[in-house]
């Protein structure tokens, strides 16, 4: 067992865990994030998205050691004060999600997406969403979700995101 | 109680059908405030991992459990001798014929494994890495039988995926309209068109094996510490899993509770009941505590069930102007290792599709169902439909290249005209309303038709290396399952009708309990729309319940396209008799006759006064029952179980345009326009992601996924890495719309709209690849058209290669001398067994 400190949407935590717990694991087992999702075994889905340090990690391609000192947010963390983060309310305005299974790994990449290029044009969008699948949407709603997102000023909204965590 | 205000006309709500209203079911899931059924944990909860052979087929010699007993924090570890009968039993509730062969299907496997991935041991662990560190440890020997893995081959019988069945063949079902009264003899056609110069089609396309992948992998929690014992399952079907479970296990159906909770997308694979859910119930039973199981991806891959994998050999008559006079259709279609739920009934369900929009007066349809080693299958969005549509949609095109018209004129020659409608096809279904000349019309405006085909000229005369093809698709569909006597007649086990209830709560809010249990596709939202225009009552004051056969006690779930089409009719009807109670209250309380009463905006008004009363001050009064008509039950809840009469028809015309490398292979889709015909709309946001899913799902089929198992049995296409889901990077965005003719089958006017993309897009993506190479002497590519594959076809086409010659299937008649096709399809000759 490893002794591991670091904050999870805001809140510091500590826990004792196997040196081969995945940091996906640790959220949803010990801390019952289970916003979190696992969806493949691969590191191809894209599911279990979180921010780690300000950027976008599969959690299931981390080990809850390395996560040490670390600030992550997860999908239950991205509202601040009872507000939805602009992402989220865009992919609920443009039915960017069915099912939902893949929303909390797609919502936090294109947040990621969002922050590295506020106003990216659909290629854009399309290439860097690639390592999140989704079954039910086609992506198309997704696409406008990001579209919309940047031009509600989903960029700034993140970065604000970023200043909190700092 | 203020019962007799009058209302301002102003106030009148607008109505809820057709607002593209956002969904209720967001907030949850766009926060992660989610109740997968993996996210259940309950004090003392265990955990079980599966022991898969690694065989395809297989003698079980010996399993040795104890190292594995003594890992740490192992409960117990069982095998299929162990269990014996308390496991039950896996049903197929659709023997398509009385003399089907199906093999007993036992959760855990005793002596004999049927493909690669079966279950051979269960190990129970206190945490779920324990439980697969133990599962390593199981010690299986096994003797390795012969498989049968080639779906041709295995309809041979020269290797036996069930010795003891002693064939492969399963069932063979046949549709022929002579002996039907519903059309011609389709050999006389054939026969004819040989005769007098007519146009004779013989083709043979493959349906590659697809595997559904929902995102959410399959999950199971049971609970044995109620009185009832609860599963919690991600599943598509809560009510069907608890009959089959109390039919098979000997639990009394009342001691079972069954919820799917939120369910992370199922596309038919989750319309199924599991190995992994039986043997989550009987270590329950066994160990007493509540149990848990989780798939992982690779598991889900090589054991959830798969769809498709179809070979199609069809014959089609037509006159030289491409007048079809007759279609013959014969199947060979791979159940894999065991007759699953549906089984054999997903071809069936093709059966009476191959005609799609033409009027054809002859028709002949057969199908073999086959037994082999590879993973089980059944349902996949569309479920027989989209092959049937696949091979009709491909072979128009054949029609109109043979007789050098567009593949438009084509299906115009052979469509049913507007006016014809109620239309009775040679399959023997009334079409009860459809408009496919505006369609498309609609869609050849979108597209820009005329310009593109221009351009497909001018890159054709200018030898550009990229090539244009430009696919047609003009597809109908059987859906909204279905007509319980229908379903009957063709030897289904249950029926297809589907429960409603309504309940008006003493505050005026609504609660709404359906039977069709949703996983993606927004049923409290839409539901919630059609009650609020029915009640007169707020959208946001409606809260529609399911999936929990506790609070949702009848129905038959979700999967069909049947949700709206059959579910929402039971709501209407639901609805509507609250209104009639209400209406006998309203009347007591106004003092007027109920005849004089008018129902509008969720208020009754005494006709000619400005005197009325809310539907939901009436629920108050109800609740309070302190002033009814004399005799009248304290209550306005209703229920409503609704059989539909006919099945429920959708059509569209789709158009895509796709780009072909012909230097590379390399395929781009530059274009995609899709017109349905989906009748009135509740939602046309949740209508528009259901159309853009739908497509994608479809044109995957086409261009990408494949299910590949190695000449071992072996599932190749395994994992995530293998098995080829498109990414947002692959897609494009979509131009959509729709014509309207309201469906007459229900009170809504609504279609079926969770398959119509699927179901269409394939044939479009497919004959626009054909039509961009076409000129190369090329008449089809074997899906998925990969550019490899595209390539290769173009390489030969190139070579000079003799064309096959003769009669190359068996019912391909030699003496014409007209070139069959079989096995000629580019890729045919690639290494994997398909």
């Amino acid at each position: 067992m490893v002794r591991i400190n670091l904050t999870v949407d805001g809140a510091r935590v500590a826990d004792d865990v196997e040196p081969r717990m995945l940091l996906v694991h640790y959220l949803r087992e010990k801390l019952g994030k289970t916003g979190t999702v696992v969806g493949c075994d691969t590191s191809n889905c894209g599911a279990c998205t979180v921010h780690l340090d300000g950027t976008s990690v599969k959690s299931c391609n981390v080990l809850a050691v390395q996560a040490d000192g670390g600030e992550v947010t997860t999908i239950e963390g991205l509202a601040q004060d009872g507000q939805l983060h602009p992402v989220q309310e865009a992919f609920r305005e443009c039915h960017g999600l069915q099912c939902g299974y893949c929303t909390p790994g797609m919502i936090m990449q294109s947040v990621d997406l969002l922050k590295d290029n506020p106003n990216p044009s659909e290629e854009e969008i399309r290439l860097g969403l690639e390592g999140n699948l989704c079954r039910c949407t086609g992506y198309h709603n997704i696409v406008r979700a990001v579209q919309h997102a940047a031009g509600a000023g989903g960029t700034q909204a993140a970065g604000q995101t970023e200043a909190v965590q700092a | 109680m203020t019962a007799t205000e009058a209302r301002p006309e102003a106030e009148a709500p607008e109505r809820e059908i057709g607002r593209e209203r956002r969904r209720k079911e967001d907030q949850r899931l766009i926060t992660g405030r989610t109740r997968w059924t993996d996210n259940i944990q309950l004090p003392g909860m265990l955990h079980l991992a599966m022991v898969r052979s690694p065989f395809a087929h297989a003698r079980i010699t010996s399993i040795d459990t104890t190292e594995a007993k003594q890992s740490p924090n192992v409960v117990d570890v069982v095998t299929g001798q162990d269990l014996a009968e308390t496991q039950g039993v896996l049903i197929n509730a659709w023997p398509i014929t009385p003399d089907q062969k199906t093999p007993t299907h036992l959760p855990v496997a005793i002596d004999r494994v049927a493909f690669a991935g079966e279950i051979v041991a269960v190990v129970v662990a206190r945490s779920a890495a324990e439980a697969r560190d133990a599962a390593e440890l199981v010690d299986v020997e096994y003797d390795e039988l012969p498989a049968a893995l080639d779906l041709k081959e295995a309809a041979t019988d020269t290797v036996l995926a069930h010795p003891d069945l002693g064939s492969n063949k399963s069932a063979y079902w046949v549709f022929d309209s002579g002996e039907a009264g519903t059309g011609g003899n389709v050999d006389d056609a054939i026969t004819q068109a040989r005769d007098s110069g007519g146009i004779v089609l013989e083709r043979e396309y493959r349906q590659q094996r697809l595997i559904p992948a929902f995102m959410e992998p399959r999950s199971t929690v049971v609970d044995p510490t109620g009185e009832q014992l609860t599963v919690w399952s991600a599943t598509q079907i809560p009510h069907i899993l608890r009959f089959a479970l109390a039919a098979t296990t000997g639990i009394p159906e009342s001691k079972l509770r069954v919820i799917a909770p939120d369910v992370g997308g199922g596309f038919g694979g989750k319309l199924q009941t599991t190995p992994e859910e039986w043997i989550t119930v009987a270590l329950a039973r066994r160990t007493g505590k509540p149990v848990k199981y989780t798939e992982t991806r690779s598991e889900s891959l090589i054991a959830a069930h798969h769809g498709r994998d179809q070979w199609q050999k069809l014959t089609l008559a037509a006159d030289r102007e491409g007048n079809v006079t007759g279609l013959k259709v014969q199947l060979l279609a791979d159940l894999g290792a065991y007759v699953s739920l549906v089984g054999g009934g997903v071809p069936v369900l093709g059966a009476f599709m191959f005609n799609a929009i033409y009027k054809f007066p002859a028709y002949h349809f057969a199908v073999q169902t086959v037994l082999t080693n590879k993973t089980w299958t059944d349902a996949y969005r569309g479920a027989g439909r989209p092959e049937a549509t696949f091979a009709i949609e491909r072979l128009m095109d054949e029609l109109a290249a043979e007789v050098g018209v567009d593949p438009l004129e084509i299906r115009e020659r052979n469509w049913i005209k507007h006016e014809e409608f109620p239309f009775t096809t040679v399959a023997g279904l009334e079409y009860d309303s459809g408009n496919y000349e505006a369609a498309t019309a609609r869609a050849k405006e979108m597209f820009g038709y005329d310009e593109l085909r221009a351009e497909q000229r001018r890159r054709r005369e200018s030898g550009d290396p990229v090539q244009l093809g430009i696919g047609v698709s003009t597809f109908t569909e059987m859906c909204g399952l279905a007509p319980s006597r229908v379903l009957g007649q063709l030897d289904y086990g249950a029926g297809g009708w589907e429960h409603a209830s309504v309940r008006m709560l003493a505050t005026g809010k609504v609660e709404v309990v359906t039977g069709a249990s949703a996983h993606g596709q927004g049923h409290e939202t839409a539901f919630s729309q059609i009650v609020a225009d029915r009640l007169g009552v707020p959208f946001e004051d409606v809260e529609v319940l399911h999936g929990d056969t506790q609070v949702a006690p009848k129905g038959l779930d979700t999967y069909g396209s049947r949700s709206l089409v059959v579910g929402g009719e039971a709501l209407v009807k639901a609805s509507d008799k609250v209104v009639e109670k209400a209406k006998t209250v309203a009347a007591h309380l106004l003092e007027a006759s109920a005849d004089d009463l008018d129902f509008s905006g969720g208020r009754f008004t005494v006709r000619g006064t400005d005197q009325g009363v809310a539907i939901q001050e009436i629920a108050t009064a109800v609740f309070a029952a302190h002033n009814l008509p004399d005799g009248m039950e304290p209550s306005l809840d209703s229920d409503a179980t609704f059989d539909p009469v006919n099945f429920n028809y959708p059509h569209g015309t789709h158009l895509c345009a796709m780009e072909v490398d012909t230097e590379t292979g390399a395929l781009r889709m530059r274009k995609y326009v899709c017109v349905d015909d989906i009748g009135n709309v509740i939602n046309p946001l949740i209508v528009s992601g259901q159309v853009h899913g739908g497509l994608v799902q479809g044109i995957a089929q086409a261009l990408w996924e494949e299910a590949v198992y190695d000449d071992s049995g072996t599932l190749v296409s395994g994992s995530f890495v293998d098995y080829l889901l498109p990414t947002s990077a692959d897609t494009i965005s979509f131009e959509v719309d729709h014509t309207t003719t309201p469906s007459l089958t229900n009170t809504l006017g609504t279609k079926g709209v969770g398959e119509a993309g699927t179901i269409a897009s394939t044939p479009a993506v497919v004959n626009a690849v054909v039509d961009a190479v076409r000129h190369l002497g090329i008449t089809d590519i074997r899906m998925p058209c990969t550019p490899e594959r595209v390539w290769r076809a173009i390489q030969d086409a190139g070579s000079g290669t003799e064309p096959t010659t003769g009669a190359a299937a068996p019912h391909f008649d030699a003496s014409t001398g007209m070139e069959g096709t079989v096995d000629r399809t580019a890729g045919a000759q690639d290494g994997a067994q398909q």
